[in-house]
Parts: C-alpha cells; structure tokens; sequence
C-alpha cells in the first residue's frame, strides 16, 4: 500500500492554495467541518468556496473571511433557516462583499458531472421560463443537434481541491461510502486534487470484499486523512447521527458577529486539531449522537478462480 | 406562525388545517417528491390516512423512504435507513425527476404570483437584495418536471403578490399550451394555505379559490391577496380537520410541534 495517510494540517497546507476553488461536497451527510475548520486555522485567503449546499460548515469559513466567492444552489441552514454571515456579507457587504455564482442543484450536480467528464457543457431541462439565466451567464440555451428541442446548458466545474468525507478507506485512497451519495463522487472525479477524510482506515482487502461501495478509486485521490467524527455536525451513516443541536445553536451564533468571532476563537483556533475538538464537546453529546446498530445483510460477490 | 389567534375555529390551528387540507390532496396520488417541514408532514399525514402506498422522494438522493422519526433536513439518515433506494443525485434528478417519474412535487414560496410563479430566491433587487432567500435547489426542476406541483405556505399580501421579485420556479405558463408542447409537467395544480385552497384555471391558468377553511371569510382572503382574487363560482368549505388527522398530526407526526403550530 502506498503511503497517502498525512494529517489533516499537511494536507491542507499542501492540497489547499490560497485562490484555489474548492469543493466541500456532501449533501447533509459526510460534509468534512474537519477540513472546512483546519482552513480557518490555517487562515487562507480568497477561496472560491463551491458547494450545492453551503450549509453551516461556508458559513463558518466565510464568517472567518477565507472567501472571495460562492458557487451553489441552495442557500441556507437545513431545516432552520439562514446562513447569518453569509447574508451579511451578500445584504450588507459586512464586512466585505462576497460574490454569487447560483444555480439549481441539477445544474450544480450536472456542472460537476461535465467537469468529471472532459465534457464542455452539460444539457439539462431545468430554467426554462425563470430568471436564473438572467442573472447567471454561465446558464445558456442549446438546440439539440438532432433537431427540434432546446434545451438549457451549464459549464463544467473543475476545483482545484475536492474534500470528501468517507466511511472508510485504505492507505492508498481508496474510498468507501454508503448512505447519501450527494456529488461527492462527481466533485471528486472533477477535481485537479483530492482529499479524502475519513472514519477508519481499514486494510486493502476490506475494500476489496466489497468493491459496489467504493466511491472513490485512490486513483484520484492526493491525501488520506483519519479524522473520526469529522463530520461532526454534519454526519456518518452508521457511526453518528445529525447533531441538529448544533445547526439550532448555529442560528443564534452566526446572527451575531461578536458571537460567530467569539464561535471561531473558542472552537476553531482554540483548538490545534479536530481531535481536541471532538474531546471538547464531550462524550455525553457523543452518546446521544451514537445511533442503534441497522446491518445490511451480506452479499455473496462468488469465488471465481 | 400562525396559531389559532386571527380568526382560527376552535380546536386546531390554521397549520393544522394548512397540513391536513395538503393531504388530503394527496388522494389517489403514489410518487411524491417532498420538501422539509409542512410538506413533509403533509405527506405523512397522507401515508396515513388518503394515500397509503404514496412512496417518499427526497432530493437528498432517497426512493422509497420510511423514517422512523420526523426529520428535521432532507439529509437526515433516518431517511436512508430502511429505503427502498439511496442513490447519487445525478441519478436521482436525471431519471427520477427528469426522467418523469414523479407524480407530484411539494414547493414553498416566498412570493407567489397568481399564475403560480415562485419566488425563493431574493426579495427586493438580485444585485442588491433587500433579503437573500435560498435560491432554488431543487425547485425549479421540480416545478419543470413533476408531473404536477403542490405549493404549501402561509398565505399574506407580502406572500401573494401582483409581480414577484425573482422568478426561480416556473408557474403555470399561461394555461398549459406551452407546457405540453414542451413536454414538461403541468405545473402547480393545486396551492394550500393556512385560508384556503386554491386550483388553476385551464384555460388562463390563473389561480381560482375553490374552498375556504372554516373559520375564514371571503375578506379575509382578498385581504390577504395581493390581487384581485378569483373565486370558483361552487365555492365550497374545507371539512374541518378529524379528530383523527389532529392525533396524528400531534401525536405521532410532530410532537414537538416543531413545525405545526
């Protein structure tokens, strides 16, 4: 096994440049807070932060000012209500402005699948009769080369850095997801580089007694990060649950900025890495968050020999 | 939210009535792509009374879902668990929902006009929002796609307006010529506030008031109206929520009342 096991501070010292486009994919599930933290510490500057979703995890990076720019399609704190510092800074410009790029979550998700692809665009039936297009370029009608329909189009996403959350993988990369997908695979494929972060590190044969879970070949992948409960507050499928507790506190913090900055101090660089923070919140909280075991039943993949 | 204050019956609220009037719609219907909060009780409330084999859609990339628990994101994994499929979202919004495999997809709004166009995106100018809302996630190609939309939201002259600010999903195009010849879903089909619910007209596609809540007078809606509103000349008056659909709704759906107040 070749060796790709770094630490999460080398990683994004070394995957993570200062104007790169990053993705932080995961759709609720598996969103490394981990990394989007250790960008804080490290205190980059004018990241092009993509993601459908920027959940809690861009509001915290771009309330530490690490972005010039968000490229998305929904945004908001799922099933609580706003991102507070990012609408600061799009309302206001408090601090500074912050730039949009918006488009639907096909449209992010089909961007993502042409930048994996080598695709120059991606065709889909969504925007028609609405003032996306109006306001984002980058959203364009096509005819079909076949005759008859049009159809809208949107351009590949290539990130610099892709950051995947995952189960599980080897020392050589090689990712193993179950429970929502999201895109984390397209972003991953689409990426110039990739970090992979993840619960266990188990050996090459786990991953080849069940080859259907892998997401991510180590093909793609620069830096495999061991972060268990880097998630956290987003989660792993099996090994914590949603601390929802957290996304409600997260609204009363990020509406105020002496909160959010007090939030960062305490939490982020108040802590060296993301074990502390885990410590930190105590296995009590950790309890609560462990669900019941629900197993698959196994699969016979046959010995052919 | 509303509660009973504001001219609600005795008994229950105007969200209840809100979730109980939106499933009831559900009738008849199976594959129901589902939004978080009222949509999703909504649909529950279905499941368990109108529409028993109705299977639950989430963006989040999940077929077939039977939470253990209400969920409070479309990313919960007690959506996973149990599923008939967990899937990648490419999958799920190019063969599901463009695929046509939807029959009805839930939308909120923040501004609806009154051929159903929606609002989610921006109140007040999009270079220089007065509010961010947001944006569309899924919406617009929900709104383009399924084989009809319901909308559910609290009704206000703030919320249905004349002209809308931001156009993200489209509404009923002007009667649905436009929307066969393209082959798209037909769009919102039925609209459920906490004072009424209103369909479309087919020939104008304009929205039509065809049943108020009890409790709720003809004023109370135009006033709430930022149009002037149709009204369905056979008017007729939502049957007050059950006994039973209240115990389900508190009890077993939101006990918390987190959502339904």
């Amino acid at each position: 096994m070749s060796g790709k096991v770094t630490t999460m501070a080398d990683a994004v010292r070394e995957l993570v440049r200062d104007g790169d486009t990053v993705a932080i994919e995961g759709f609720t599930h598996l969103i490394s807070f981990a990394a989007g933290h250790e960008v804080i510490r490290q205190r980059k500057r004018d990241l092009v932060l993509c993601r459908l979703t920027p959940d809690v995890v861009y509001d915290q990076m771009v309330g530490a000012g690490v972005a010039r720019k968000l490229v998305f399609s929904w945004l908001g704190n799922p099933g609580v209500g706003s991102l507070h510092a990012i609408r600061r800074r799009v309302e206001h410009a408090d601090p500074a402005p912050l730039e949009l790029e918006e488009y639907s979550h096909f449209g992010m998700v089909g961007r993502y699948t042409a930048g994996a692809a080598k695709l120059p665009f991606y065709p889909l039936r969504s925007y028609f009769e609405t003032d996306l297009p109006v306001v984002n370029p980058n959203i364009r009608p096509v005819a079909s080369p076949f005759g008859g329909e049009t159809v809208y189009a949107v351009p590949p996403l290539t990130p610099d850095v892709a950051i995947v959350h995952a189960q599980r993988a080897d020392a050589g990369g090689n990712a193993q997801v179950w429970g929502l997908t999201g895109c984390q695979k397209e972003a991953a494929f689409a990426a110039r580089r990739v970090i992979v972060v993840v619960e266990e590190l188990v050996g090459e044969e786990v991953v080849r007694a069940d080859p259907n879970r892998t997401l991510v070949p180590g093909l793609k992948v620069d830096a495999v990060v061991v972060c268990p409960r880097g998630a956290h507050p987003s989660y792993a499928q099996g090994y914590y649950d949603r601390d929802n507790r957290f996304y409600l506190e997260w609204d009363r913090i990020s509406r105020d900025p002496v909160l959010l900055e007090a939030w960062l101090k305490e939490w982020v660089h108040g802590t060296a890495t993301h074990a502390e923070y885990v410590d930190k919140l105590g296995e009590a909280r950790w309890r609560e968050l462990t669900p019941g075991p629900a197993l698959a039943g196994p699969v016979d993949y046959g010995d052919y020999r | 939210m509303s509660g009973t204050a504001g001219g609600g019956a005795p008994g229950w609220s105007r969200s209840e009535m809100l979730v109980v009037a939106g499933a009831r719609a559900l009738a008849g219907r199976r594959v129901c792509f589902v939004g978080i909060g009222l949509p999703n009780i909504a649909v529950a409330l279905a499941q368990r009374t109108v529409a028993p084999d109705v299977e639950l859609v989430y963006e989040s990339g999940v077929y077939g879902a039977r939470p253990a628990r209400l969920p409070l994101s479309i990313g919960d994994p007690c959506l996973v668990t149990g599923a008939t499929a967990a899937m990648s979202m490419v999958e799920l919004f190019q063969y599901y929902l463009q695929g046509g495999l939807i029959d009805v997809g839930f939308l909120g709004a923040a501004q609806l006009d009154r051929y159903g166009n929606i609002n989610t995106t921006v109140i007040g100018p999009y270079d220089r929002p007065k509010v961010r809302l947001p944006g569309s996630g899924g919406a617009c190609e929900i709104a383009i796609n399924a084989r009809e939309v319901f909308v559910l939201m609290r009704q206000s002259a703030r919320s249905f307006v004349e002209r809308i600010d931001f156009r993200t999903s489209p509404g009923s195009l002007g009667g649905g010529a436009l929307r066969a010849a393209q082959g798209w879903g037909r769009g919102p089909s039925v609209v459920v506030t906490d004072l009424g619910t209103y369909r479309f007209d087919a020939d104008s596609g304009e929205m039509v008031l065809g049943a108020v809540h009890p409790g709720v007078t003809l004023d109370e809606v135009r006033a709430a109206t930022g149009w002037d509103v149709r009204v369905a000349g056979d008017l007729a008056a939502t049957p007050a929520p059950t006994t039973e659909e209240l115990r389900l709704i508190r009890e077993e759906l939101d006990p918390g009342r987190i959502y339904v107040k």
